[in-house]
């Protein structure tokens, strides 16, 4: 993927100072991880009294660990298994209504189609926090409010995703197989769910893990929607205890190692999926 | 948009509803009504009769909520800030994604692949354990950067009035420009060898390369990445949030976000902060489109 740019020609920046400068930034994008590693084995006292970026003489990174999984009966590992359920359900099912609903579009003819597609266009650039509030209000009206569902049911719609759906199974859906199938005597809906989720593949991939990402970074739906810290994902569990960290300083290490074990499982997904995310976002524009 | 001609279809197949309905009737519950609602509530206004006995009235009040959100000099204000932190925010993200993108296309970077995955794991930290981690870097007590710098004699406080903005622009880079470095890495790919084969024929220089071909064959990516960037710069929330313990420097009506939230649940006026909430969408329009018709006027397609 590099290797066919053109080669180096005088007067061009020097291989030495382009790997400078990734160097440096690569320096950037690791030091908060660094440091919340190095941070999670200190004691309260220590992460206010030694240098940030080297372990203290006496590492404690088993005890703070044990420490925030065993806080209020375990409740950490009930707000990570909330997390992975929000987002994990949530994105499935956005990944099914997103394909099922971009093919339909690319593959079908109707009145309003494009008015429709439009819509939904329009539906990406809505901020998602001009929604979280009146859904509150919303749903706070039949009783919702409180529940799992406050915060799945919304996050199961992804109107990127149908972009992406409709782009993509224009991509890489040929209508003459679509045709041949029926002449097989496949039904329509058969022909979508083994013959075109198949083609669509990559990008329902890249459906799911942005809407999982999302789902999981989304701070102010679940924070307006919940009330019980059982039902809390682990972003509002964390800035919960951060909230206790003025009235006893051991919610600081409480703090810093969950914030140290929840990046590594999301950053640790991304490094292992980050294949997954080579689909061209704007494929439909540049061939258009 | 590649538009292939639908082939013919039996007339009235019911498939395409069934596979079209269950994300348009979703979409209506969770996007369409929300925003309906917001619309309808910001032109009410609730209000307790007398001495607080009975019930209280709901009344249509047209635009009141809007002229009293921009009356407030602190909603002007929280506007204003945002369209600041907009200005320092979106050229920072976008400049530095696409020159991270170019360096590592440029066929001098030592290890692609590996600075490629280092700078994209960021985007898997949620922007509320970013900002309480950068948070701890901000304050001299944890920060080593700060130590450092105090001790070469830079005293600097990321968090004081003047700094704190740039110090949520820091967060939100470090969160999200490695995610949009990957979309527009994913534009370079695209982009056939053989024109990188003609324009060696012809002598052309990396720099003639980069300008004349590699940037406006990434350009709808380009346009992508910065129009996503200006809807996220618009919903600031998290990190003022979580930031505002740290320092004086943020209010509680530092974002029109935050000051949507503070009027829905600690004042209790949801019809203001429906109208505040609406507020921030057409901003969100006004930017989004200005940008794209700007982007797509006939003499300033050059590039």
């Amino acid at each position: 993927m590099v290797n066919r740019a053109p080669s180096t020609r005088s007067g061009a920046p020097s291989t030495l100072a382009v790997n400078l400068v990734l160097a440096v930034a690569g320096i950037y994008f690791l030091l908060p991880l660094v440091w919340v590693l190095v941070a999670a084995t200190k004691s309260p006292g220590e992460l206010f009294g030694t240098f940030g970026l080297w372990f203290s003489d006496t590492p404690r990174a088993w005890e703070n660990l044990v420490a925030l999984f065993t806080q209020s009966g375990g409740i950490f590992t009930q707000w990570v298994l909330n997390s992975l359920l929000y987002s994990g359900l949530g994105a499935l099912v956005a990944m099914i209504l997103s394909a099922a609903a971009g093919y339909a579009i690319a593959k079908y003819a109707f009145r309003g189609k494009e008015a429709l597609f439009s819509i939904i266009l329009g539906g990406v650039l809505v901020p998602a926090t001009v929604i979280a509030l009146p859904l509150y209000f919303l749903l706070n009206t039949v009783g919702l409010t409180g529940s799992y569902w406050a915060v799945l049911l919304p996050s199961m719609v992804s109107p990127f995703g149908v972009y992406l759906a409709r782009i993509h199974a224009n991509a890489s859906v040929p209508d003459e197989i679509i045709e041949a199938a029926r002449l097989d005597g496949a039904g329509d809906l058969r022909i979508f769910g083994t013959i075109a989720t198949r083609m669509m593949a990559p990008a329902l991939v890249t459906i799911f893990l942005f809407q999982f990402v999302t789902i999981w970074n989304n701070y102010l739906l679940p924070l307006v929607m919940l009330n019980d810290t059982k039902t809390f994902p682990v972003t509002l569990g964390l800035t919960l205890w951060n909230s206790q960290t003025q009235r006893d300083p051991a919610f600081y290490s409480l703090v810093v190692m969950g914030s140290a074990v929840s990046a590594i499982i999301l950053v640790g997904l991304m490094i292992a999926l980050q294949r997954f995310w080579r689909a061209d976002l704007t494929a439909g524009a540049t061939k258009g | 948009m590649t538009a292939l001609a639908p082939p013919r279809r039996r007339a009235g197949s019911p498939a395409k509803w069934v596979l079209l309905l269950p994300f348009v009737v979703m979409f209506a519950l969770f996007f369409i009504a929300p925003i309906v609602y917001a619309i309808v509530q910001s032109l009410f206004a609730t209000k307790s009769s007398g001495l607080g006995l009975g019930r209280p009235e709901t009344t249509f009040v047209f635009f009141d909520n809007y002229a009293r959100a921009l009356s407030d000099p602190a909603f002007v204000e929280s506007v204003g800030r945002l369209v600041l932190f907009a200005a320092i925010e979106v050229p920072l993200m976008v400049l530095t994604a696409l020159g991270l993108a170019l360096l590592l296309d440029s066929g001098k970077a030592r290890f692609p692949r590996f600075f490629r995955v280092l700078y994209f794991a960021p985007y898997g930290v949620p922007g509320v354990i970013a900002t309480l981690l950068w948070g701890f870097l901000y304050i001299p007590a944890t920060s080593p950067v700060i130590q450092a710098l105090g001790a070469i004699g830079i005293d600097m406080n990321p968090l004081s009035s003047s700094g704190v903005l740039f110090a949520i622009a820091n967060i939100a880079l470090w969160g999200f420009a490695g995610y949009n470095m990957v979309i527009l890495m994913a534009a370079l790919d695209a982009i056939p060898s053989e024109l990188y084969e003609a324009a060696r024929v012809d002598g052309a220089s990396t720099w003639s390369t980069t300008w004349h071909i590699k940037l406006p064959l990434v350009r709808p990516s380009i346009i992508l990445v910065t129009v996503f960037t200006i809807i996220g710069t618009l919903q600031l929330f998290v990190e003022p949030l979580v930031l505002q313990p740290l320092t004086s420097a943020i209010s509680s009506t530092f974002t029109p976000n935050l000051a949507a939230y503070n009027q829905a649940f600690a004042q209790g006026n949801p019809n203001l902060a429906a109208a505040m909430a609406v507020l921030v969408a057409v901003l969100g329009f006004v930017f989004s489109f200005g940008f794209l018709r700007l982007v797509n006027r006939k003499d300033s397609r050059a590039w």
